[in-house]
């Protein structure tokens, strides 16, 4: 089962996206500001994926987006834009972003982006067991 | 209005100009020419003063010369050896020999008795005594006479003297050659038409004139508008041409010396001058006029032409402006709308999940919900479209630049449209110039660009029809156009066609955006954009874009 959170400062999209994903059989923690979104992350290591809105009131999506990955490099984010441009989306990815969706979005492109971040990032830990387990067995010879 | 103020400019500026160079030159022309006239006049009077002062003196010299041989030999000799034919002979011999212009001689006695005669007219025993000169010459001694026939019936003046011998007086008499004396008078004419001629006090002509006038006839000339001396006067003569007349008293104020000149005849050197002065001035009156004219044409041109590119500049500016406006309000607005939109795409796509559950199914409206819902998803979507338009205008980064070969372009953005195209029965043609050189641009803003223009030129046809695409280069640019057959845009939308949220697509179809994206980004690269549009006959769009050599890599 896939862990998500939802970050976004209007409540009515975090609530509904939470009921809908949660349906498809997500398992879905909202927040509500980037600040929220951190402290949930510290005290919850189950979370896959975090779909983060870039406009947000004091701490915007960018900076959010710079502090999870720095503490939790590991979490694969979608960044959810209003914004058209392309730089905003480029800055994002450049950021270590996952990808970026435009607002309003289409559910099944949803999916099928959470879907991509989860499999990368359970790769990315696969391979991760993977050198840990070398390692071991390094010690062991 | 604006025509008016130009021509009332340049109708100023040549009537200034005209008039400081106009009247400075006719001003000084005229001056200078009374002047020189002047100077001219005068010089012409002071000589012909001179010559009839001159000349005065000379005749006044050579009857005083007359005067006084005759006197002298009169006081010489007696009248006994005078009375001798052969003596008195001798007498006129030295009296000719010594000065000259003798005709005669004779010795007359107090009775008027013409005693002795020497010359060519048979005189001898006439009487003088009732002789006006005779009674003259007994009372004042010595006499010239006026012209007068006398008893030989020609024309003649004579000098005489009287002699006083102890109880007897006697008058010697002489004749004066008139040939010699008006050879002397004529010295002092002048020119084709200058006279000069001798009257008496009663204005009785006393030489033979050169024109008309007969010797002895009365001239016209009153002598007592002649003051003492040498006095010069201009008259208007019977054909009334102006004539300059000098008058030199002579002979103790009895004779008066004339000299007549026509002003005219020495004035044609003075209006040979005027002629000169006259055509050089006109023509450089008509030089200067064409100068000024011409000059100010151009001045004035060249202001009004700076002028309306100046306006078309503020214009553009002013349009330029507008759009940035829009673009920043058109940003704002549409991330504002963004937000609930993606709520309400969140609340449907929720009640969609819903309907899925049994229950619900059951419903009699289960159909009518679930269609109500895509519905609003529909609508969702068209307003997301407008909302990403909006955004994707007010978009306002730099082209990333990179080696653009425009062709190409156009290629890959017809053969991606032409499936379309071919749906609608619209076929698109491609006349592209082959060696158009690769420029530094950002491909994919030029990729909407075309896109916008020939997605614009179909929908514009609607159906069965032609577009026409095409690339050149003009001078330091590339121009691509886009043309279509389609219906034309009207007149009065034509400058609107670039602004946002304009358009003609019936509704919904249409954000209104894609032109004014499409003029942004062309904007943008330093680049123009311009339609023509014809009703009926359709529109074309043309781009230029400058050529920027890319930097060597």
């Amino acid at each position: 089962m896939t862990n998500i959170m939802l970050v976004d400062d209007e409540e009515p999209f975090v609530e509904t996206m939470t009921k809908r994903l949660s349906k498809k059989g997500f398992r879905v923690i909202g927040a509500f500001s980037g600040d929220e979104a951190l402290k949930t992350l510290a005290s919850n290591r189950m979370i896959d994926v975090i779909i983060l809105d870039v406009k947000m009131p004091g701490m915007d999506g960018i900076e959010t987006l710079k502090e999870i990955k720095s503490k939790f490099p590991l979490v694969e984010v979608i960044m959810l834009t209003g914004h058209a441009t392309v730089e905003s989306a480029i800055e994002g990815m450049k950021l270590g972003a996952f990808d970026y969706l435009m607002k309003p979005s289409d559910m099944e492109q949803l999916l099928a982006k959470i879907e991509e971040a989860k499999d990368k990032k359970y790769k990315h830990e696969e391979k991760i067991r993977e050198a840990r387990i070398k390692e071991l067995s390094y010690r062991f010879e | 209005m604006k025509r008016q103020l130009y021509a009332n400019l340049r109708r100023k500026i040549v009537f200034i100009t005209l008039a400081v160079a106009f009247i400075p030159l006719i001003s000084l022309s005229v001056i200078i020419y009374y002047q020189f006239a002047q100077v001219f006049r005068n010089k012409i009077e002071e000589q012909i003063e001179y010559r009839a002062r001159a000349q005065g003196n000379a005749i006044e010299l050579f009857l005083k010369e007359r005067t006084a041989i005759l006197l002298a030999m009169a006081d010489t000799y007696t009248f006994d050896y005078l009375a001798g034919e052969d003596n008195l002979g001798k007498v006129f011999q030295i009296m000719n020999h010594r000065v000259g212009g003798f005709i005669d001689l004779g010795l007359i006695d107090s009775s008027g008795r013409h005693v002795a005669y020497v010359g060519p007219y048979n005189l001898l025993g006439l009487n003088y005594y009732s002789q006006p000169w005779f009674g003259e010459v007994e009372s004042k001694g010595v006499y010239a006479s006026d012209v007068f026939t006398g008893y030989r019936r020609t024309p003649h003046f004579i000098v005489a003297v009287r002699r006083q011998e102890s109880n007897r007086s006697w008058i010697l008499r002489a004749t004066i050659d008139s040939d010699v004396f008006e050879s002397l008078v004529r010295a002092a004419q002048v020119g084709k038409t200058g006279d000069a001629f001798i009257i008496n006090r009663e204005g009785i002509y006393q030489t033979h004139l050169r024109f008309d006038g007969e010797i002895l006839s009365k001239s016209n000339l009153n002598p007592i508008i002649f003051g003492e001396g040498t006095t010069v006067l201009e008259k208007v003569n019977r054909e009334g041409r102006k004539v300059l007349y000098a008058g030199r008293w002579l002979k103790k104020n009895n004779w008066l010396l004339v000299i007549s000149q026509d002003a005219s005849e020495e004035m044609t050197k003075l209006f040979k001058t005027k002629r000169m002065e006259i055509i050089i001035v006109v023509s450089g009156c008509l030089l200067i006029i064409l100068t000024t004219i011409f000059t100010t044409r151009l001045t004035v041109s060249h202001l009004e032409m700076a002028d309306r590119k100046m306006n078309e500049l503020n214009a553009q500016l002013v349009h330029a402006d507008k759009l940035a406006a829009l673009g920043k309000m058109a940003a704002g607005v549409a991330h504002e709308i963004n937000n609930p939109l993606a709520v309400i795409a969140e609340k449907t796509g929720w009640m969609e999940d819903l309907l899925t559950e049994e229950e619900f199914k059951k419903s009699q409206n289960f159909e009518e919900y679930k269609k109500s819902l895509r519905k609003i998803e529909e609508h969702v979507e068209r307003a997301r479209k407008v909302t990403h338009g909006m955004l994707g205008f007010a978009r306002r980064m730099e082209p990333h630049l990179e080696d653009v070969d425009i062709n190409e372009i156009l290629n890959e953005t017809v053969t991606f449209l032409e499936s379309y195209a071919r749906t609608n029965n619209i076929a698109i043609e491609k006349e592209l110039e082959t060696d158009l050189p690769i420029i530094a641009s950002d491909h994919a803003q030029l990729q909407q660009v075309f896109l916008n223009l020939i997605t614009n030129a179909i929908d514009e046809i609607g159906k069965d029809g032609l577009v026409y695409v095409s690339s050149s280069r003009i001078n330091s640019d590339i121009a691509v156009s886009v043309r279509d057959n389609g219906q034309g845009i009207p007149k009065e939308y034509q400058a609107r066609v670039f602004e946002p949220f304009f358009t003609t697509k019936p509704g919904g179809k249409g954000t209104g955006l894609g032109l004014s994206i499409t003029h942004n980004i062309v904007q943008n690269m330093g680049g123009t954009i311009t339609l023509e549009s014809e009703k009926g006959k359709g529109t074309t769009f043309t781009v230029r874009l400058p050529i920027v050599v890319p930097e060597k890599k």
